[in-house]
């Protein structure tokens, strides 16, 4: 116990200036789901880093909702590294002046390492036999997705839904709008996040299928087993980024640029891609996708850029107060 | 209403109806639903993977950093504010000045605001786009994000807690007391240390006591200037959540778990303080 106090007492500190001549700890700051996953990256980064460049490093994680990762680095969080589950968090540091313009270019793949798709966690067995998106409007089947005023996740939902419509009624905006309207009303409630929706429909067995990013859908069911939920990837989804960038204020402050670099092009290495894949996100490294094949099904995907647009556009045209999505979100 | 307005620790003599029956049936019932069960679900949880993954959570080296920052922060806070309460309840109950009643009102501030609404004070004071922000990052000096932050936004919190314990108590007690010692002959601080802290020595330590259970159990204030930086500024109820967010179930309950042991000892302390409190 002693030791236990003093430890703390030392780990208390006093709040340091962070300028050091040469930094050996890395702060990565991340969404609220992914602690998990990158508590195995930096297993496999440090001896990684320390085998090319002899020095013993230690990572920091930390774990939130993205936007208010955002702010909390706009106030004074001194993050090295972002790993986000969406770009228009990023932009709020680009726009701060914390990350350089080009942090989309600096790295392959508009800087996402990853990626992933809505997909559908079903109950097991699949009793309502629900495959594709035709079948969250039929009148016997509830859905269960957060509500997307207040979750990133539910908007890919609504906008991959809004996708597959476009192309199966050929844009025809009439049919594509009363499509969202009967999806929306096979919702019996919108839990405010990504984790209160699991709870609601895992534990209190609300509705008969759950729509969350496919990573989830595959780690909620790896948790509570494959008697309980199952996993389905509809025909078409769409393309979800996980956007990474160097904070470049303040590792030019600390003098890590090197570090964070490193750190972020490892998550592009086999030997990263082959961790990422092992979480249930798709990679864009050939030979590792291969390799997870059977865990992760072929599925087409749209590419929000090319179906929507750039962040901002998609945020004014569908998101703003009176935007598409409140012209479809009927029972909020 | 024909009942007799009776002392609730000595129970009437005569058979008690159906309904007096059926009531505390109900009582008992709404506590064991409501009280009972939550908390033993906590502890069944904790150990459903059995002891050994019960340790191996508890041992988690961001677990047990959590436990050591949550006890470290409240060893800091409460002390601190035993010392700010004892002096404010002093100054309140024992002068007469103007502006009395207003710093009656300030010191209750903390039990009316919303923690995390205290969380964003400080962060518009210490951030970096904050009042104080530009001048302490010229100093080189490090607030936000660090258990600094969050010692601070503790106190702020359970800056009532002792206070408003011993106001009361003082009031009613009046200076007589400490009048009687002085008239002969005592020094000021000897006056309170053999008058006054006999006096409001149980109340006060009720007010360590619930200030103490307050510090510990914060999240509100906590998460917004904590950073969750794991094993540097995640408390125990901040880790707890980023277990649970992460559905390591297991892990969020064995946390959970030791959370409660605290809050339960906590309460132990406070029942025994109170009966002492009665009986004298």
């Amino acid at each position: 116990m002693k030791k236990l106090v003093l430890a703390s007492v030392l780990a208390l500190g006093l709040g340091a200036p962070a300028v050091q001549a040469q930094p050996t700890t890395l702060l990565n700051v991340s969404y609220d789901i992914a602690r998990e996953l990158f508590a195995a990256v930096n297993e496999a980064f440090v001896p990684y880093y320390e085998e090319q460049t002899g020095i013993a490093l230690s990572i920091e994680q930390s774990h939130a909702g993205t936007s208010a990762q955002a702010r909390a680095i706009i106030e004074g969080l001194e993050a090295d590294v972002v790993t986000f589950n969406q770009a228009t968090d990023i932009e709020l540091l680009e726009v701060n002046g914390l990350v350089g313009e080009d942090w989309r270019e600096r790295l392959p793949n508009n800087a996402s390492p990853y990626y992933s798709l809505p997909a559908f966690l079903v109950r097991a067995g699949n009793p309502k036999n629900i495959q594709d998106w035709d079948d969250l409007v039929r009148d016997d089947v509830e859905v269960i997705f957060p509500n997307p005023k207040t979750s990133g996740n539910a908007r890919y939902t609504y906008l991959a839904a809004r996708a597959y419509a476009e192309e199966v009624f050929g844009g025809d905006q009439a049919q594509v709008e009363d499509y969202l309207r009967n999806v929306f009303l096979s919702v019996p409630g919108f839990p405010t996040g990504g984790r209160a929706a699991t709870t609601a429909f895992v534990e209190q067995g609300i509705g008969d299928v759950l729509i969350t990013f496919e990573s989830e859908v595959n780690n909620i069911r790896d948790e509570f087993g494959t008697g309980v939920v199952e996993a389905v990837v509809p025909s078409v989804s769409l393309k979800a980024d996980f956007p990474v960038a160097v904070v470049d204020a303040v590792v030019d402050a600390r003098g890590s640029r090197d570090i964070a670099e490193d750190y972020l092009e490892f998550l592009y290495t086999p030997e990263g891609q082959d961790i990422v894949a092992s979480f249930y996100y798709r990679v864009t490294n050939e030979d590792v996708a291969a390799a997870y094949a059977d865990m992760l099904p072929d599925v087409r995907l749209f590419d929000p850029a090319e179906v929507f647009g750039t962040w901002d556009e998609i945020t004014t045209e569908h998101f703003a107060e009176g935007g598409l999505l409140d012209q479809v979100f009927v029972n909020q | 209403m024909q009942t007799v307005a009776v002392n609730p620790t000595a129970p009437r003599k005569h058979k008690r109806s159906g309904a007096e029956i059926g009531l505390i049936g109900l009582a008992l019932l709404g506590a064991v639903v409501m009280l009972g069960v939550p908390i033993s679900v906590i502890f069944v949880y904790a150990f459903r993977a059995g002891i050994e993954v019960y340790l191996a959570n508890i041992l988690e080296p961001n677990t047990l950093h959590a436990i050591g920052l949550t006890v470290m922060t409240a060893l800091i806070v409460v002390p601190i504010n035993i010392v700010f309460g004892v002096a404010a309840a002093w100054l309140v109950t024992r002068f007469r000045f103007p502006g009395r009643k207003l710093l009656t009102t300030i010191i209750d501030i903390p039990f009316s605001v919303s923690p995390i609404v205290a969380g964003v004070i400080y962060l518009f004071l210490y951030g970096a786009q904050g009042l104080f922000g530009p001048l302490l990052a010229d100093l080189g000096i490090r607030i936000m994000f660090t258990p600094i932050a969050i010692v601070l936004v503790s106190m702020f919190v359970t800056a009532p807690f002792v206070a408003r314990e011993l106001i009361p108590l003082m009031q009613t007690q009046g200076s007589e007391d400490e009048e009687a010692a002085l008239s002969l002959g005592a020094k000021g601080f000897q006056t309170f240390w053999y008058v006054t802290l006999p006096n409001i020595r149980w109340a006060l330590l009720y007010g360590a006591v619930l200030c103490n259970a307050r510090v510990m159990g914060e999240f509100g204030a906590v998460s917004v200037v904590s950073g969750a930086i794991r094993g540097r500024t995640n408390t125990l109820p901040l880790q707890i959540e980023l277990l649970f967010n992460d559905l390591n179930v297991t892990g969020a309950f064995a946390a959970a778990s030791t959370l409660t042991v605290i809050a339960l000892l906590t309460m132990l302390v406070k029942v025994a303080l109170e009966s002492r409190r009665v009986h004298r």
